[in-house]
């Protein structure tokens, strides 16, 4: 699988996305800049990482999602290509229109930087087939504006069509309002395109990628990634 | 031509800011304070001299970039 990150000005996760991509696949990823106007050929799988791009002006992600290469992601995503948001990445995400909703401030007003839990809702998607159905897994949160919104009508047609791929659970997978600590409609923590290409998410799951450094409970969404796009 | 465009949070969507406002503001001792709700303002300075088609630009920049029709909505006024 070749991957591609792409950096904005403020984007700051981009090293531990590539570590932790390199991890599951052997190969290191390509480095793209938000200037950058097309990807590299081959390209299997494009990353938004997480930080913060452009310092958060006017709405997180809102500058990032106007920037030159994402015309080439929004091609990319529109031939069936698979794309990966993550915290800022994600915020890009639905500011880019690539996923519905938005990311409000946190209900809370405080920034979050701790563990949290999410539970598993869909395994057959190149980013959780190697999770079981219900499964949870620990990542770390670390956003000021994480609390995902959208209308009524929206929520019910994500929730219909499957399209909740995580929701923030406790550890044993209760789905509480305790364990939604950014507010978040429905717990929900990600979501899926309708194709299930594209997947956005606002805790980071490539912080646990190690197991020296607080352990691998990550891994196998970067692990899913490489095997279901390994070349044929 | 100068435009201001307001943006706001939209009926129904949650304003934590504008609701921590309205507490700090109930515990400086003012009484009587609804809800209340924060939004921003941003001002334009524009080549276009005709007032409609510079309206229409200003809604446009709102709707594209400035403000997100998904939680936010906009007014713009022109000096």
């Amino acid at each position: 699988m070749q991957a591609a990150i792409v950096m904005f000005p403020g984007t700051n996760r981009e090293r531990d996305m590539a570590l932790a991509l390199q991890r599951a696949t052997g190969r290191k990823p390509a480095i793209l800049w938000h200037r950058d106007t097309e990807l590299p050929a081959g390209t299997d799988l494009v990353v938004l990482p997480g930080g913060f791009s452009y310092g958060d002006y006017l709405r997180c992600g809102a500058m990032a999602a106007q920037s030159p290469i994402m015309r080439a992601i929004h091609e990319f995503a529109g031939r069936g290509g698979h794309v990966l948001g993550v915290c800022n990445g994600f915020q890009m995400l639905v500011e880019a229109g690539l996923l519905p909703g938005a990311l409000l401030r946190n209900a809370s007003l405080r920034f979050l930087s701790m563990d949290c839990h999410m539970r598993v809702e869909r395994t057959d998607t190149a980013f959780t087939g190697r999770f079981q159905r219900g499964q949870v897994f620990r990542a770390t949160m670390a956003h000021g504006d994480g609390n995902y919104f959208a209308d009524e009508a929206t929520l019910d047609r994500l929730e219909g069509e499957g399209l909740v791929a995580l929701r923030y659970a406790t550890a044993d997978g209760q789905v509480t309002e305790a364990a939604n600590r950014n507010g978040s409609a429905r717990n929900i923590a990600g979501i899926l395109s309708p194709n299930l290409r594209v997947l956005g998410l606002m805790p980071h799951p490539e912080n646990q990628v190690d197991p020296l450094i607080d352990g691998t409970d990550g891994l196998p969404l970067f692990a899913g990634l490489a095997e279901a796009l390994a070349p044929a | 031509m100068k435009a201001k465009v307001t943006v706001m949070p939209k009926a129904g969507v949650l304003d934590p800011q504008g609701k921590a406002i309205g507490h700090a503001l109930a515990g400086l001792g003012f009484a009587g304070v609804g809800e209340v709700r924060a939004g921003k303002v941003i001002e334009l300075e524009l080549a276009e001299t005709d007032p409609a088609k510079a309206r229409a630009e200003a809604e446009a920049m709102a709707r594209k970039l400035l403000a997100n029709t998904v939680i936010e909505s906009f007014s713009v006024t022109l000096d």
